[in-house]
């Protein structure tokens, strides 16, 4: 696996500056790359071993999560995805995949939900989270977004994540709007998706969960938010918290007909 | 959270249903009473970024509320002169230090997030070319505010401390310190206000942009 991540570093490495003397942006450099990688995307390591959590009995119950309604029912995982956030009647709450996750982790297996989102990224419980997301993503790879608007909290949760798209504070006074809200525009040499339009295809919140060459790590939505709220100065936001999901509302909605290419792969 | 922490949630949570309007049972203000709670239990202190982060003055508050739109010009007018006012001249009456040192700052991107360790300016970068081309030579730049390239050339300076010169010497310390000054929702962190960079690191930037020996004059 470690051999694995080398030679991805070093394609990258190879690639990067290429595409850069070609004057192409970083987008198209990504693509090229991806494209390159369609055969051995190496989420489909973090698939396997969430498909194979999705089927194991864990925990103080020792149940699998075969039984866990992701939306469409308990046990449908295909087309699943891209319809979340969504309304959960049980729990009386909109849930993004990971907080429903959560529930469903908590009720059916026993492991508490509580320490799953105490415990760092990358590490114990949250490992096994990034094989699940990547296996639930992958049975919807291909689906367009359609998240559900029907009921009020739905379209609450959407209002609310607006609010906190634009919500500006911390010591530099950055929003997510501030990167994320006009055409043609990137940090350093990285392109930035405008995330208040349907930004297109396997762009923005249609390409996340990803696999992330540069840690070798796989990254689901709540992770992705998190970096960005560090890097826009912000306070700690929690793991599967109410301006976590509204967010997901919000740019989910706005996505309404994007494919969906998750796990993606990103430099 | 301290007290202090704690009093000013509340004066924020009393700004957002002042702002909110003369409708007192609006959608809009439930919403915004929703919003302020949400924030509040979302978040939680990392390391040196606590939660007193999330708390708005009027500018930060006004520019959420409009969403990448205008403010009632009023309003905008009252934002810039707030931020016009927390403008310091420097210390001595020199605007201009070292652009060597000025270009060192532009390019880090260091600073004040949760995994940082000190919120010390000195510690600081400006995250400059995350968002500006600057120096020529510098092709990783970012595009989410306009070219400095050639600013103090374009601009006609040639002696920064003649007097001609004065005015944009002193607008650029201004945008520099408080970009909030002349654009009242302008996306730019107000470095001086926030005390993200000290005076001497404001010095070493405007000399990046308006000493003719810059590269970015050259």
């Amino acid at each position: 696996m470690k051999h694995f991540t080398y030679a991805l570093a070093l394609a990258t490495a190879v690639v990067a500056p290429q595409v850069t003397a070609q004057g192409k942006s970083a987008a198209d450099g990504i693509a090229e790359y991806r494209k390159m990688l369609e055969d051995g995307n190496p989420a489909e390591l973090f698939e396997a071993r969430g498909e194979a959590l999705w089927k194991q009995r864990r925990g103080p119950k020792n149940a699998s999560l075969e039984q866990c309604d992701l939306g469409k029912g308990p046990g449908v995982v295909k087309g699943a995805f891209v319809e979340l956030p969504r309304w959960f009647p049980d729990t009386q709450r909109v849930q993004d995949l990971e907080s429903r996750l959560l529930t469903c982790i908590e009720t059916l297996q026993g492991i508490q939900a509580a320490d799953i989102a105490k415990t760092p990224f990358g590490r114990d419980e949250q490992r096994n989270m990034e094989g699940l997301v990547a296996f639930i993503s992958t049975e919807s790879r291909g689906m367009r977004f359609n998240l559900p608007q029907g009921h009020l909290e739905e379209r609450a949760m959407y209002e609310l994540g607006k609010r906190a798209f634009f919500y500006r504070g911390g010591s530099h006074d950055f929003s997510c709007a501030s990167c994320h809200s006009e055409e043609g525009k990137r940090i350093r040499l990285q392109d930035l998706p405008v995330l208040t339009t349907n930004p297109g295809d396997g762009v923005g919140f249609a390409a996340w969960p990803a696999y992330r060459v540069s840690s070798g790590e796989l990254w689901g939505m709540q992770r992705r938010l998190n970096d960005c709220y560090r890097q826009q100065r912000f306070p700690f936001p929690g793991y599967g918290s109410d301006v976590t999901v509204a967010l997901g509302v919000y740019m989910g909605v706005n996505a309404k007909g994007a494919e969906s290419i998750a796990p993606a792969i990103k430099r | 959270m301290t007290p202090m922490n704690r009093a000013a949630w509340v004066l924020g949570l009393a700004g957002l249903a002042t702002l909110a309007g003369g409708t007192a049972f609006s959608a809009d203000a439930a919403l915004d009473a929703r919003m302020a709670a949400m924030m509040k239990d979302s978040f939680r202190d990392q390391g040196i970024a606590k939660v007193d982060r999330l708390v708005q003055d009027l500018a930060n508050d006004a520019c959420s509320k409009a969403a990448g739109g205008d403010l009632p010009p009023a309003l905008a007018k009252q934002v810039e002169a707030d931020n016009l006012k927390t403008v310091k001249p420097p210390s001595d009456g020199r605007f201009l230090g070292d652009w060597r040192r000025g270009e060192r700052i532009a390019q880090s991107g260091r600073g004040m997030t949760w995994s940082d360790k000190s919120t010390k300016a000195a510690d600081n970068g400006g995250n400059c070319y995350n968002c500006h081309k600057i120096s020529e030579a510098e092709i990783s730049y970012g595009t989410i505010g306009p070219s400095l390239h050639q600013y103090g050339k374009l601009r006609g300076v040639t002696d920064p401390n003649s007097p001609a010169a004065r005015p944009i010497i002193e607008y650029t310390w201004g945008k520099l310190y408080n970009a909030r000054a002349y654009s009242a929702c302008s996306s730019m962190p107000r470095f001086g206000h926030t005390g993200v960079l000290d005076e001497a690191q404001l010095k070493d930037l405007m000399a990046l942009l308006l000493d003719p020996q810059s590269p970015v004059n050259r």
